[in-house]
């Protein structure tokens, strides 16, 4: 019998407690342990970006975390963003609106990302969006139109 | 799961890490910011069978200025939390140019200084960055504290002087004198990749304009960071000129570094950007010089 860990954290905001083996990365927690199921998982070692969900308000790629590491810290995730379907995030709306998205894969760890980069930089220029995503792949919009979503979220959340 | 069982042992403190890796040797690791250790035993290219984890000891998390104007910085400081500290940008601003370019923002926001120095990638930029401003390290151990010179820190490919039963605990930058003069420069196909090729590059000059001290430090260009002396002692003596640049240039890219290349650069393409990045950083770092000097 393989030895667990208790941990208490706080997941989108709810209390969580749960015990975990220490090999258990983050990423697979939230999937399989909480059905967290929007937080994607790619390349499974920091590559594609995939799995960014925020660490105390902070992107971090869950893929490269033990979830034991969780314990006492505040975990949100892309199904932390919005309150329902009808009230998106302004993030979400302005992917949505521009088309930024075409499979969706990749689109939570874009999302995971700009999230705490507008926060900081509430009127990007291209270039530090582009630096701001240089660690999220996407294999289908080359780009262009998660750019122009960034600076319509960037734009919509400053007024 | 990816990884393969270990058992985790969350330190408590430095003296309690330090109690562990005496009690298990060789079986544990020690988990920094994990972001080179995870993806490694997620391949399980690593198998360690047990896991000191540091992110729970505090005092190893800090950057504070001593009154002579040295930097200290905790080895588990956060890379993000150097890239947005003032103190850092006033002390080493030639660390503080390259943080930038070290992976993505979400990497640097676990990745840590101690940690990636401790790996010793040949194409990480910390490495470089230590040695070009003359960092001193500190480790400590069962018979307690010791510093090592940067450039005596690294010995080759992911190997370290750190012994065995030590922990990396702390960075110590000097403050820069009047005269002196940074640079960093790289060149990666995307923002964030691992660099083809780059450079750091510290100078001085003294009240004439002549200069008198230059570190010149490249990165993936052999099996650690590869310091070009013999073109810092063509620059060394000489007022700064482009002919100067020139030649303290080819002598680093043709004889001094040993790039192996790889599936994105081919060694000549290596040394070639070696040249082109060497001039362009020693021309930004003699114009700050002498900015520093007016």
């Amino acid at each position: 019998m393989t030895e667990t860990h208790p941990i208490s954290a706080t997941i989108n905001g709810q209390p969580h407690t749960g015990d975990v083996e220490p090999r258990m990365l983050l990423s697979d927690y939230l999937r399989h342990e909480l059905e967290l199921t929007g937080t994607h998982v790619g390349c499974e070692h920091g590559v594609c970006g995939a799995c960014t969900v925020l660490l105390d308000g902070q992107p971090v790629r869950s893929c490269l975390m033990l979830a034991v590491q969780a314990d006492g810290h505040e975990v949100s995730t892309v199904e932390g963003l919005a309150s329902s379907t009808e009230d998106l995030h302004p993030i979400q709306e302005a992917f949505w609106e521009a088309h930024g998205l075409q499979c969706g894969f990749c689109t939570p760890g874009f999302l995971m990302t700009l999230v705490p980069f507008l926060a900081e930089n509430p009127d990007p220029t291209e270039i530090e969006i582009r630096e701001a995503i240089s660690g999220n792949l996407c294999r289908c919009t080359g780009y262009q139109n998660i750019v122009e979503a960034a600076k319509l979220a960037a734009e919509t959340m400053r007024e | 799961m990816k990884p393969p069982p270990f058992k985790y042992i969350p330190a408590e403190s430095l003296e309690h890490a330090l109690e562990q890796m005496a009690e298990h040797g060789d079986a544990a690791k020690l988990l920094a910011g994990g972001q080179s250790l995870i993806p490694a035993m997620n391949f399980r290219v690593l198998q360690p069978s047990v896991l000191i984890d540091l992110n729970r000891v505090d005092s190893l998390e800090y950057i504070e200025s001593e009154d002579d104007g040295t930097l200290l910085l905790g080895a588990m400081t956060r890379q993000r939390d150097l890239e947005k500290s003032e103190a850092v940008e006033q002390v080493s601003p030639l660390l503080h140019e390259a943080m930038p370019h070290i992976a993505h923002p979400q990497i640097r926001t676990r990745g840590t200084l101690g940690g990636s120095l401790a790996h010793a990638d040949p194409a990480a930029e910390l490495p470089v960055i230590v040695i070009a401003g003359g960092a001193r390290l500190r480790a400590t151990g069962p018979d307690g504290d010791r510093w090592i010179e940067a450039k005596e820190f690294f010995e080759g490919m992911f190997s370290t002087s750190l012994r065995p039963e030590e922990v990396l605990v702390e960075v110590a930058f000097p403050p820069n004198s009047p005269g002196s003069g940074w640079s960093f420069e790289e060149t990666s196909r995307r923002r964030g990749d691992y660099a083809m090729m780059g450079i750091a590059v510290q100078v001085e000059l003294d009240a004439d304009g002549v200069c008198k001290q230059a570190r010149l430090v490249y990165l993936n260009a052999g099996d650690g960071p590869i310091e070009a002396e013999q073109a810092a002692s063509i620059l060394r003596g000489e007022a700064p000129s482009t002919e100067v640049f020139a030649s303290a240039a080819i002598e680093a890219a043709e004889k001094e570094i040993d790039p192996l290349g790889n599936i994105h650069a081919t060694v000549d393409f290596q040394r070639h950007l070696a040249r082109v990045l060497t001039v362009r950083a020693l021309e930004k770092a003699f114009a700050r010089a002498r900015a520093q000097l007016t």
